[in-house]
């Protein structure tokens, strides 16, 4: 299986703290990863590095054939084989959600509007907003912002997609909502890397696993190591989520 | 005191008032237009410059904003005469405004700028739009959308302020009224008829913004929130 993803030994400071210490791991052509921790074990840095959001100091970081850690990476070609969707939504508030969908592969990859219309509604349709498509994000439940973003990331046809924390803002219920929609994508064989707290959704969906514990990867493995953590750290960590 | 209005005498004079009126409105939008792209233009400098470029608009828009437009208009007119060019009076008047409105027009755009959540650009960058594309798109747009009522205040203000530019006798409604109180005597009549003329034409450019706004923000119309 060749690497979309690899980092290796990557240090990260934000002034005096330091907050990725030596971290390393792969992600597999169509697999799922999921990145679980405490708060600032350094799990949303890591996810923002692997976009290129954050500097490294240290260490190498490859995706998708880009070396990120190199200061002449070409940010706009990362990008256009990496998707992220954030906490916070970040949809355009003044776009529709079809519009915010359009935007990028308009401006990105020229497509015409025409195009870009029907590429807005494919993708709308496959995270079940068809109807929503002229709908401003403020007329939107924040699952549905959600989702909107997540089609937005999927016009553009990234090899990879990158989830931060996606669901932490949204009630159980419309959380669910959110998950499925990734868990779709999984099943169509998006590769995909997730930050999160939803260790159900963990279990059931990641081919991998990844613990971080104060900046680096304390333990690894596939879904089930959840139901057996090797280390007491994880034990604990787990133990406080059920 | 007794003072009989005779505004029958100022009658012949209606198609000076409203050449007046028209040389106003034609002044005013040229200086809103550029005043606007200049402002802009100094509001992404400002946000988004290196520390050199921000310290030379930073200079300017003080300058602008702490003297008086006369003082302004005069600098211009008479004292880039004195460099050995010679402009006319109405183009020293257009360029003057814009100078003074594009300082105005930065800080106004500045503070719409500044409202972007930083987050915003973070999406876009990340959906691999380029800077121009961003600042168009995802900057810009709702920006100027957030102030445009302080941006619609301050261009109204630019077409009465216009009105000084008749002291290096531009051609425009104040001017005009000048030439026909000075022909008429009725000097109190034609500054009535001239006031009137001003608050009309307020109201037309308050229109006039008010009908764009309803054409770019398409959100706004439809919804009616504030972004």
């Amino acid at each position: 299986m060749s690497a979309v993803v690899s980092l290796t030994n990557v240090h990260k400071r934000f002034g005096a703290v330091k907050v990725l210490n030596g971290v390393s791991f792969e992600v597999g052509r169509g697999e799922v990863a999921a990145v679980i921790g405490q708060s600032g074990s350094g799990k949303s840095t890591a996810l923002r590095c692997i976009n290129a959001l954050e500097r490294i100091e240290e260490g190498t970081i490859e995706v998708c054939g880009h070396a990120v850690h190199d200061p002449k990476l070409d940010r706009r070609a990362l990008r256009r084989d990496v998707g992220i969707v954030f906490q916070s939504y970040n949809l355009f508030p003044h776009l529709t959600a079809e519009q915010n969908i359009m935007l990028a592969p308009m401006c990105v990859k020229s497509l015409s509007k025409a195009d870009a219309r029907t590429l807005a509604q494919d993708v709308l349709a496959r995270v079940g907003l068809a109807e929503k498509a002229d709908h401003y994000p403020e007329q939107l439940s924040g699952g549905q912002q959600q989702r909107v973003a997540i089609a937005r990331s999927l016009a553009m046809q990234p090899k990879l997609m990158l989830f931060d924390e996606v669901t932490s803002a949204l009630d159980p219920q419309l959380t669910g909502e959110v998950l499925k929609v990734m868990e779709d994508l999984a099943r169509g064989g998006m590769t995909m890397i997730l930050v999160t707290h939803e260790m159900s959704f963990a279990r059931k969906v990641a081919t991998k696993v990844v613990y971080m514990h104060r900046g680096t990867v304390w333990e690894t493995g596939p879904g089930a190591m959840l139901d057996d953590p090797q280390t007491p750290e994880l034990r604990k960590f787990v133990g406080g989520e059920m | 005191m007794s003072y009989r209005f005779d505004f029958l005498a100022l009658l012949p004079y209606w198609r000076e008032f409203a050449l007046g009126v028209w040389l106003t409105l034609q002044l005013s939008a040229v200086a809103t237009v550029l005043g606007f792209a200049l402002g802009t233009l100094c509001a992404i400098g400002r946000a988004d410059g290196s520390p050199w470029v921000r310290a030379v608009i930073a200079t300017y828009v003080e300058v602008i904003r702490n003297t008086p437009l006369l003082v302004q208009i005069f600098l211009v007119y008479f004292g880039i005469a004195t460099l050995g060019i010679h402009l006319s009076a109405n183009f020293a008047a257009v360029a003057a405004l814009v100078v003074n409105v594009g300082a105005y027009t930065c800080e106004i755009v500045r503070a719409g700028i500044e409202s972007i959540h930083k987050a915003q650009l973070e999406a876009a960058e990340c959906l691999g739009l380029s800077r121009v594309q961003t600042y168009w798109h995802v900057i810009l747009r709702p920006a100027i959308e957030r102030v445009y009522p302080a941006l619609t205040s301050q261009y109204v203000l630019l077409m009465l302020a216009s009105s000084i530019t008749s002291q290096i006798s531009a051609e425009e409604l104040t001017a005009v009224a000048n030439r026909i109180q000075s022909d008429t005597f009725r000097s109190f009549e034609t500054y009535i008829v001239v006031g009137v003329l001003y608050l009309a034409l307020s109201m037309v450019v308050r229109l006039g913004f008010m009908g764009f706004g309803l054409v770019a923000f398409v959100r706004r119309r439809k919804l009616g929130t504030p972004l």
